[in-house]
């Protein structure tokens, strides 16, 4: 493809929110308000060295950040190529990468004076990381969540309800997490007043897909002091798993403009990409969803096609803009790794490191064993492991026993 | 350049009195038994007709609708049905003002020009895209003014002074007010808030003003028609139209006279409503 390099890949989106062609503000005209609202709020909130101190402050002693950088020495022994290293992202309080976000947002939201918080969850871990920091700041918390994600993130509902949060079962559509957007859009629009719109991912209206990937930056800020630490040097390759693809957008962000850095983002092929799956950017192209131009599942009449994956986290039929405009552009590979390959990461990286972790990172792990092999022992991989895998335990029991019968 | 929507405005002011806008969605529950009530609205006494383009993921619809586009889509609807829908339909009416309401995605995957191109010979006269804010105004508002459709845009009780020039720069046919914040089929506000809005609105435009969501029944939608320049009724359409199919979703004997008699009956109201005044 004929696009220009730009000379950095870190500076977008521009004033109205376009990574390229992708982003923007489609949204009804009732929401357009507060989402300039927000906007100015954000500007001001980062020029205040107050916000980043108190920040600061919650992401050290609530969150418990730094989260390591491990060297997986029996996963890197076993593949027999490339050191690989995992961002213990599994290891914040609430159990993934989720929180570093919310706990972004909610601040803002206190800073606008909010006290209503709505958010959409797919696997429960935004969710839970949203009712979490409801509970600590005395706010009011909605969850919006597909019926069929209830069902199959138990664990999850509980925990979110034993926070104080109110989760509604989403009925409508496929009942999973575009449907779940879709109604958390519908009480934004009927309690714009007092409501604060908490996304998960880096997607939906500007500014929204910045800031979240603002918020999720610390993951990439991190991992390159701390490999230059342990090693020395910069990573040679980062992969991480893309749903909406903010855990991604967190890692690859301080790493685009280094060349040096080959970067893989990882979709869900749930039963293969001639299949029902939730790779966006593989089977999908550049369409209009959810306030944003991205790259979308759909039909040929512009219809929103189901996603289907393993994986609740990753069973959305889009992408984040920004991940859009980076594969338009060259600057990140995206692959994709089916249920059965990620239900294998799953079960080789407990057995071999002791950590279980969420199936969306198992996607990434998946690739992972695919990649390292190929690469010489000095090349330097960090996978992001962005959740644990404690909500998917009884869906993989389930899934393994169905298997040995 | 003067539209069917401008001149049925004009129209209205002479008689003075409130148009009356009726909203069902193209293709529900199958595309001839559409066609069929699109001819019996205009024909019960709707001075406007919006037709729903059906998307799978209505952000700002509330249940009704989303569930009346889902069932269009289940019978193969698609946007390229929708204007053969317009097609047939201006061989039976050349007057009635007809405006396409929907999402930008179908027509963004249907392409811009070529959309815009279609719409007009098939005799769209306006369009109104919810999640086409200014902001995005390059996107299809500009082309469809220059292509000679009148591009409606909703204003809202969230839309203040300051913000009201921006949405109202390159509006066109009539300004949409949305009386509540919330989705469509909602509860009903109060026709006396709703007279302020319109005032306000009124002082930054020249264009009419027809007001909508959450407006059922012959009575509210005189109370909106006194203070308003049109009282635009959807939900309260579909709904008639829904309880008059058959266990499996069709189209029954009664579907096209549920909706043919609820529309002469708010007409009757509309029309009996004293137009604002001036």
């Amino acid at each position: 493809m004929n696009i220009a390099k730009p000379n950095s890949y870190r500076s977008g989106p521009d004033e109205r929110g376009h990574f390229g062609i992708f982003g923007g503000r489609f949204v009804a005209e009732t929401l357009m308000p507060l989402i300039l609202d927000l906007e100015k709020a954000y500007t001001a909130a980062k020029a205040d060295p107050a916000f980043q101190a108190e920040m600061n402050g919650y992401l050290k002693n609530y969150v418990g950040r730094p989260s390591p950088l491990y060297f997986a020495e029996r996963l890197t022994e076993h593949l027999g190529g490339a050191k690989i290293y995992l961002k213990r992202e599994e290891l914040n309080h609430t159990g993934s990468h989720k929180v570093n976000n919310v706990l972004g947002q909610i601040m803002l939201a206190r800073r606008m004076g909010k006290k209503r918080i709505i958010a959409e969850t797919g696997a429960g871990q935004h969710g839970v990381a949203t009712a979490t920091l409801c509970a600590r700041f005395g706010l009011e918390c909605v969850v919006y969540m597909g019926a069929v994600d209830v069902e199959r993130q138990q664990p999850n509902v509980i925990r979110m309800e034993m926070l104080g949060a109110t989760v509604v079962p989403v009925q409508s559509g496929t009942r999973t997490l575009k449907d779940a957007m879709n109604e958390a859009l519908r009480d934004w629009v009927t309690n714009v007043h007092n409501t604060f719109y908490c996304i998960g991912t880096v997607a939906g209206p500007h500014p929204y897909p910045t800031l979240v990937r603002d918020f999720q930056s610390i993951i990439g800020n991190e991992t390159r002091t701390q490999m230059q630490e342990i090693e020395g040097r910069l990573p040679d390759s980062l992969v991480a798993c893309i749903g909406g693809g903010s855990n991604a957008m967190g890692l690859f962000h301080p790493f685009l403009d280094d060349s040096s850095v080959e970067i893989f983002g990882v979709e869900a092929a749930g039963h293969g990409l001639t299949q029902l799956h939730a790779a966006s950017i593989a089977g999908g192209r550049p369409g209009v969803l959810h306030g944003n131009r991205t790259y979308l599942l759909m039909d040929a009449d512009g219809q929103i096609q189901d996603a289907h994956s393993i994986s609740a986290g990753l069973d959305y039929p889009g992408i984040g803009p920004e991940h859009s405009w980076l594969h338009e552009i060259g600057r990140v590979n995206y692959l994709s790794a089916t249920d059965d390959e990620a239900l294998a990461a799953f079960q080789l990286l407990s057995k071999l490191e002791g950590i279980i972790p969420a199936l969306e990172p198992a996607h990434a792990i998946a690739k992972v064993m695919e990649l390292a092999p190929k690469r010489p022992k000095d090349h330097l991989m960090v996978v992001n492991l962005s959740g644990r895998g404690d909500k998917d335990v009884p869906q993989v029991g389930d899934i393994l026993k169905g298997k040995t019968k | 350049m003067t539209t069917r929507i401008d001149t049925r405005f004009a129209e209205l002011k002479k008689q003075g009195r409130s148009a009356f806008v009726t909203y069902v969605m193209a293709g529900d529950p199958d595309p001839a038994t559409s066609l069929e009530i699109v001819k019996a609205l205009s024909k019960s006494g709707a001075d406007v007709i919006e037709l729903g383009i059906p998307f799978t993921d209505p952000m700002a619809d509330g249940p009704s609708i989303q569930a009346a586009g889902l069932r269009a889509l289940k019978v193969g609807m698609t946007l390229k049905k929708t204007l053969d829908l317009v097609r047939d339909f201006r061989k039976h009416d050349n007057f009635t003002p007809l405006v396409l309401m929907g999402y930008y995605n179908p027509i963004y995957i249907y392409g811009v020009d070529k959309f815009l191109t279609d719409a007009k010979t098939s005799g769209v006269d306006g369009l109104i895209i919810v999640d086409l804010p200014p902001e995005e105004d390059d996107e299809l508002c500009i082309p469809a003014l220059k292509a000679g459709l009148n591009f409606i845009r909703l204003a809202t009780p969230t839309t203040d002074d300051k913000r009201l020039p921006a949405v109202l720069a390159n509006t066109s046919g009539f300004v949409y007010y949305v009386s509540i914040a919330g989705i469509t089929g909602a509860a009903a506000a109060d026709a006396n808030v709703v007279g302020e809005a319109v005032a306000r609105i009124k002082r930054h435009t020249r264009l009419p003003i027809c007001v909508g969501f959450g407006i059922r029944t012959p009575e509210a939608a005189r109370a909106i028609a006194e203070k308003a320049d049109g009282s635009v009724v959807g939900t309260a359409l579909v709904d008639a139209l829904r309880n008059s199919l058959d266990g499996e979703g069709r189209a029954t004997a009664k579907t096209v006279n549920a909706v043919a008699e609820l529309t002469a009956a708010l007409a009757q109201g509309v029309k009996g409503a004293k137009q604002a005044a001036e």
